[in-house]
């Protein structure tokens, strides 16, 4: 098992023939991934790369190929417009990893992909993999190897850094899931958590958090009551000064409110284990549930 | 982007939104004339206010009241090319190069009106109180029970029982009730409208006769929706950003300036905020933050690096580059070419992981340049933070 994404589901491409859309489809493709169909608007009837059929839009795609998760490299202008013609075109997962959305549109997006049922993961993110399984996503895939500990991160590469120990120390991944540096987000770290809960194949939960915001404090509460996995948790931002912005839209300690130490302290009493650098958390992972 | 609060109160004034009569201001003459034109509408005191984008004015002297136009003038050349310090500036304070000449008002009461974006119910929240004029953070902290929320429905905005309801939380009666309620619909309907990620009206004052009037109001707007609002963009001050944080903008890097020693080009804002937290638990300081980001080309490599050489006290530059988006080819590549146009006084640590890692070291390690090469994120700062040594 793995949550969200495994190797039955069928990937569509929204914004297939872009530059970066065009790359990381090969990346997915060459890992594995059924990448079903691409969407360019303007380009339909084209074939990418001489494998995948791409469409004007997400309901011809979807009802030609029956896929069931968007990939979305669709430009800030246009990308919450692109979340919305997934969740119109019955996609039930849309994964979103253009940054520069106004968080407003985001608003907006995200309450009629609620009303669709359609789950929305990102933006500003690096997407979902299941080792061994599905990428669909940005990460570089050869990190990962499927295993038994469920990552979830606010940020892209430095969550790359937790899948490489975990790789290293042979625990791997059930599934690793980037749920954006964004204010306005479509998944929370509280969701993911209740997935990985539910999964009988994740035995630990890496949770990575950074200043601002209080989805780490959410997570914490959720966590207190009784969470059947360890947890260990890593918050990036210690070292950020309050009122600036630190790279992701989200990461900003504003009022006092959203600080690291905040975030570690709530999270180490609802029983997780903090670590100070994102350098060890392979080898705590280790030493809870023990090593090959 | 943050807006002055005389920006701010023109947008409130285009949303119907009562504002005192004011003008803003870059010198003596004009302060004394403004002055004297709301002396002629009537107002016999005015407010001298400081326009710069930190918050805690009044606690630093960057508010003042003039009973005169020739006062208001001379408040106004005490202010103009000091630095201010507040709360919210550190020791050195900011330069004040405009100020707000307004006409002073008569206050019965000071309210709070503010709103936001609540982040986990995804929409945007108002935040009312009955404790205006002080720091809404301190009210939450000491007395929560006097917030008041509402929440804007998406797609739909503020109706009018939701305003009445805000107005009540705000113990308002008859008149003043009933002006209440357009000022309050009409601030929803501009935080949507200007994508604004915070409207603040601090206080909102009740007049001695009722009326309802914004005396203070701060704007801020989300950064994410300045490529297609250049109306908004035209009203960003540069005088008031740091040259660097500029400097990196304009090469679409995410740039923040630091008082460090150890130089970071990274990329993925986590990862950098990691490998800032990192460089402290080595026993060094970072001099900056600077995520190179997504679809990283040589330009804008080549960009930071030139960026991150004019930090002041550096001594040491680690680039921690984890290949995903980014392609390690292509940061090497941006690397090398930089250093064959900045000249780079500091030991460089490397490290790069990931996408194509092994085509970018082979790249470094080609080049006629010396690179200290690291394999993990705590090796790396350990290395640059000895180096700088």
């Amino acid at each position: 098992m793995s949550i969200l994404v495994d190797a039955d589901s069928r990937v569509l491409v929204q914004g297939i023939t872009g530059t970066e859309g065009s790359f990381h489809t090969r990346q997915c493709i060459d890992y594995g991934t059924k990448v079903v169909a691409g969407v360019t608007p303007g380009k339909g009837g084209q074939t990418f790369d001489d494998t995948v059929p791409v469409f004007n839009t997400v309901a011809e795609a979807q009802t030609e190929t029956d896929a069931d998760v968007s990939l979305i490299f669709v430009p800030p202008m246009f990308a919450a417009d692109a979340i919305k013609e997934a969740a119109a075109a019955g996609v039930r997962l849309a994964l979103c990893i253009t940054e520069g959305i106004p968080a407003l549109d985001m608003v907006e997006a995200l309450a009629y992909c609620l009303d669709r049922g359609t789950r929305v993961i990102g933006p500003n993110c690096p997407g979902v993999i299941s080792p061994g399984k599905c990428k669909a996503g940005i990460m570089p895939g050869f990190v990962h190897e499927q295993g038994i500990v469920g990552v979830i991160s606010r940020s892209g590469t430095l969550t790359y850094e937790a899948v490489d120990q975990l790789t290293r120390v042979g625990l791997g991944q059930s599934t690793s899931v980037g749920i954006g540096g964004d204010p306005v987000n479509g998944t929370s770290f509280r969701d993911c958590l209740e997935m990985f809960a539910e999964d009988e194949e994740t035995k630990g939960v890496v949770l990575i958090g950074e200043i601002g915001g209080s989805a780490e404090e959410e997570a914490a509460e959720y966590l207190a009551d009784d969470y059947p996995l360890p947890v260990v948790a890593f918050i990036a931002g210690r070292s950020a000064p309050p009122g600036k912005r630190m790279g992701h839209a989200g990461a900003i300690i504003a009022g006092g409110k959203g600080t690291a130490d905040e975030k570690m302290r709530v999270l180490s009493e609802a029983g997780a284990t903090v670590v100070e650098s994102p350098s060890v958390i392979g080898d705590a992972m280790t030493e809870i549930l023990g090593g090959d | 982007m943050k807006l002055h609060e005389y920006q701010s109160k023109a947008l409130l004034r285009q949303y119907g939104i009562p504002v005192p009569d004011s003008e803003v201001v870059e010198g003596v003459d004009a302060a004394v004339v403004a002055a004297a034109n709301l002396a002629e509408k009537g107002y016999t005191r005015f407010a001298v206010k400081a326009q710069v984008h930190a918050g805690g004015r009044g606690k630093g002297g960057g508010i003042k009241l003039a009973d005169s136009p020739n006062e208001a003038g001379e408040l106004t050349g005490a202010m103009l090319g000091s630095q201010l310090v507040t709360p919210q500036t550190g020791p050195e304070g900011v330069p004040i190069r405009k100020v707000l000449i307004e006409g002073g008002a008569d206050i019965a009461n000071e309210l709070y009106l503010g709103i936001t974006i609540d982040r986990s119910k995804k929409r945007p929240v108002i935040i009312a109180s009955t404790e205006g004029g002080i720091e809404i953070e301190e009210v939450a902290a000491n007395e929560p029970e006097k917030i008041h929320n509402e929440w804007i429905k998406p797609g739909w905005g503020l109706e009018t029982f939701e305003a009445a309801g805000v107005a009540y939380a705000l113990e308002l009666e008859g008149k003043t009730h009933r002006a209440a309620i357009p000022i309050i619909r009409k601030l929803a309907e501009m935080f949507v409208d200007l994508s604004a990620s915070l409207v603040e009206i601090n206080p909102l004052i009740v007049t001695d006769d009722g009326n309802v009037v914004a005396l203070d109001a701060k704007i801020n707007i989300d950064d994410n929706v300045l490529f297609r609002r250049p109306d908004l963009e035209a009203m960003r001050d540069h005088s008031e950003e740091d040259e660097l944080e500029i400097a990196a903008a304009e090469h679409s890097l995410s740039y923040i300036s630091l008082e460090g020693t150890v130089g970071c080009m990274v990329n993925g804002a986590g990862l950098a905020m990691a490998t800032m937290d990192e460089i402290l638990l080595a026993g060094g300081t970072p001099a900056n933050f600077l995520d190179v980001g997504g679809g990283a080309s040589v330009e804008r490599v080549a960009a930071a690096f030139q960026i991150l050489m004019q930090a002041p006290a550096l001594n040491s530059v680690l680039i921690n580059i984890f290949g995903g988006i980014v392609r390690c080819d292509r940061v090497a590549k941006g690397i090398i070419e930089a250093l064959q146009t900045v000249e780079v006084t500091t030991p460089v640590t490397v490290r790069l992981q990931g996408t194509n890692a092994e085509e970018g070291r082979k790249l470094l390690q080609e080049s006629s340049l010396e690179f200290i090469v690291a394999a993990t994120l705590d090796e790396a700062a350990r290395k640059a933070v000895e180096a700088g040594r």
